[in-house]
């Protein structure tokens, strides 16, 4: 053998080597939500590994407001340090309209695309393209405490009107006990307290904006939504409402001190969890209520869900691990691994009609019934210029939506009455839109 | 009878300042006894809080999850660098300043001190946009370089004050014995100002360990401190409190050490030439 060839030949090996080297040392960086869900995947990732040895997977978990802002931040800017963002129902729309997200139309025939729930398949869909894969996904329900109701010779129906919960929140509470009738969100912000009243708006029939984007907070739908809500959480709800989020009413709803919560349908798991809840083996469910007359159970639809930004330079193996992460395979995996009632909810028809899933779940049936109603295309009765269910989907809502749920949450302090701050709401959102160019 | 008012002034005086104490460290007191706890118990009325069984759960957790070490070692790593580096250039700058003052030293000082006055956000996309360009999103020299320049100002703001205080005739004593420019900042100046310099550096890694701005925006999975450690603990759904506070305690713990064993160091720095 002359020295050239073996030359050429030690050449192609160690390219050969290269080659294999950069196949296998892949890695992509995932930022992500801090929930039970995602924290479970990153504890079950040897499946991944196993399945695809080239690729290897660095977490960035953030709380979500950190999460969000770092990821806009990034997407935005084409920074291009994460290669699968986890991001919101809220910013698919916005984010895919602007070619910032990657279309991922096509998927593998055994990813069953045609499984995705409608509802949350058609709120990550852009002028026909999926820009995101939904990873759990939630609506909006009653839980309320069985044992309570019954003392109080309640029967509350499947599809209590909001005059109903008026009723039985009255009936539950008993405030020398420490119990409430019903807890509430509060806390002020666009997720917080403006989700829950939005979606309370929607059922009352009312609207963000009208056809020209003018505000309505000064409607009669409004009025009558608001004023009914502070009603609620004067006479029924705990002290320091304005202060209660998500968590504060899982932590009171778990020690037995509120009769009824309206809230995502993910809590229905964390309130029926024998290790965390002093009431897990007494909670019913209903659909989120409406008004008497109006056709719309509040509109509440959300999930999390897998988007692979433009900027990556590793698209395949970022496709590769969002299709894995939301497929079929996964949720059996998590099924052997943790238990059916482990599975992340809300996003595939096929966990619903598992027999197996619905045993361990009792609340499957109304969260499907729920997500299911959930019509994100047109959010109120009346006719709408936006996209949304318990947001708007227009970049400008972050900032609106916060400052509106100060307004409420003050009122609901008692800082103003209910009038008050639906002026001030209107007027604030009036001038936002109108430096935004959506009105002169 | 002055005696006897003087001992009691002492003890109102002594007693407010323990209480005064407390209440600066009660929130970490109650970030310690929340970690040892579930989160059930963690979440519930603070006297039930106290009476509930102590356990280590949520460090278990928190170990398993995190990859503490790395957290920790990028922590290390940008906030003793971004101090070293900011004192490289902060002495001979306070030395010139103080020594060798110009018609214009006090605007020059302000000016550094003005650009402290700026919230850190209205330079967020331009300075990312520069990391972006140069490669030096998510690096551990990237963060250093720009802790650096966020403490720069208070670093020289702290080192003049210091300088000051030392008299110029000893300086221009080592100059009339022959010592350079160098020798005269290495070996006359800076062993006298070593309380001065050590409580500068003490504080600033201090300052620069508790960055949260900037650490958090210019990082993704390498260079990530314990800042954004913490930030992967808090949820908008599900029980966290005690998970959240081990993660605080762990993060907290070796800053809090440093600063126990170092405390004379920094007070007689802070109120170094007070009593000269």
């Amino acid at each position: 053998m002359t020295l050239t060839l073996r030359a050429l030949m030690g050449a192609c090996a160690v390219g050969a080597l290269a080659t294999a080297a950069s196949a296998q040392d892949t890695t992509i960086t995932v930022a992500t939500v801090n929930n039970g869900d995602m924290i479970r995947m990153q504890g079950l990732m040897d499946a991944f590994h196993e399945a695809h040895p080239g690729i290897e997977v660095e977490w960035v978990t953030l709380e979500e407001n950190v999460l969000r802002s770092r990821v806009t931040q990034d997407v935005a800017a084409g920074g291009g340090q994460f290669d699968v963002m986890t991001i919101g129902t809220y910013e698919v729309p916005i984010w895919g309209e602007r070619g910032w997200l990657t279309a991922l139309d096509d998927l593998p025939e055994e990813y069953d695309v045609d499984d995705l729930m409608p509802a949350i398949r058609g709120a990550l869909t852009v002028d026909g393209g999926l820009y995101a894969l939904p990873f759990y996904g939630e609506s909006a329900m009653v839980m309320y405490r069985t044992d309570l109701a019954e003392a109080a010779g309640l029967e509350i129906p499947d599809e209590p009107t909001w005059a109903q919960i008026k009723d039985a929140a009255a009936a539950m509470t008993d405030k020398d006990a420490g119990v409430y009738g019903i807890c509430l969100r509060g806390k002020p912000g666009w997720g917080e307290n403006m989700a829950f009243i939005t979606a309370m708006a929607n059922s009352y029939g009312a609207r963000w904006f009208d056809m020209d984007w003018n505000p309505e907070f000064d409607s009669e739908p409004w009025q009558a939504a608001f004023g009914d809500y502070l009603d609620l959480m004067t006479n029924y709800g705990p002290p320091g409402a304005s202060s209660n989020g998500f968590n504060e009413n899982l932590s009171l709803f778990q020690q037995g001190k509120c009769g009824m919560w309206i809230d995502a349908t993910v809590a229905a798991g964390f309130v029926t969890d024998p290790e965390e809840s002093t009431v897990a083996d007494s909670v019913g469910y209903a659909v989120f209520p409406n008004k008497e007359g109006v056709d719309n159970h509040g509109n509440w639809l959300w999930a999390w869900n897998l988007a692979i930004p433009t900027s990556t330079d590793a698209p395949e193996a970022a496709k590769a691990f969002v299709t894995w992460a939301t497929s079929k395979e996964y949720t059996q995996l998590v099924a052997e691994e943790e238990g059916w009632r482990a599975a992340p909810p809300g996003t595939r028809q096929s966990l619903y009609e598992t027999p197996e899933y619905q045993e361990a779940a009792p609340f499957a049936a109304m969260t499907l019934d729920a997500m299911n109603a959930a019509t994100p295309d047109s959010p109120s009765v009346q006719e709408v210029p936006y996209a949304g269910a318990q947001f708007v989907a227009i970049p400008e809502f972050q900032g609106i939506g916060t400052a509106v749920g100060q307004q409420f949450s003050a009122a609901l302090a008692g800082q103003m009455d209910a009038e008050q701050a639906l002026s001030n709401a209107q007027q604030l959102t009036e001038r936002e839109m109108m430096k935004a160019g959506y009105i002169e | 009878m002055a005696r006897a008012v003087t001992n009691r002034r002492k003890a109102v005086t002594t007693l407010a300042a323990w209480l005064i104490g407390i209440a600066i460290f009660f929130p970490i007191l109650w970030i310690i006894v929340l970690s040892f706890k579930t989160e059930g118990e963690a979440i519930k009325a603070p006297l039930e809080v106290l009476g509930s069984p102590w356990t280590l759960e949520s460090y278990a957790t928190v170990q398993e999850r995190s990859n503490y070490l790395l957290h920790f070692t990028n922590s290390v790593i940008i906030s003793v660098g971004s101090t070293v580096l900011g004192l490289i250039i902060a002495i001979p700058a306070a030395w010139a300043m103080a020594f060798v003052p110009g018609r214009r030293t006090k605007d020059v000082l302000m000016w550094m001190l003005s650009t402290k006055m700026l919230p850190p956000v209205g330079v967020l996309v331009p300075i990312y946009l520069i990391f972006r360009d140069f490669g030096l999103l998510d690096t551990r020299f990237g963060l250093t370089v720009v802790l650096t320049l966020i403490n720069l100002p208070i670093i020289i703001w702290m080192l003049y004050t210091y300088f000051r205080e030392i008299p110029g005739e000893i300086l221009e004593a080592a100059r009339m014995d022959g010592a350079s420019l160098r020798n005269e900042i290495l070996y006359v100046l800076t062993p006298m100002a070593v309380p001065g310099i050590a409580s500068t550096l003490l504080l600033n890694i201090i300052l620069a360990w508790n960055e949260a701005f900037w650490t958090l925006n210019l990082t993704a999975a390498k260079a990530a401190p314990l800042t954004a450690f913490i930030a992967s603990y808090s949820s908008p759904e599900g029980l966290f409190y005690a998970k959240l506070s081990a993660a605080s305690t762990m993060a907290i713990a070796p800053i809090l050490v440093m600063g126990w064993f170092s405390q004379k160091q920094l007070v007689r720095g802070l109120t170094f030439g007070a009593v000269k």
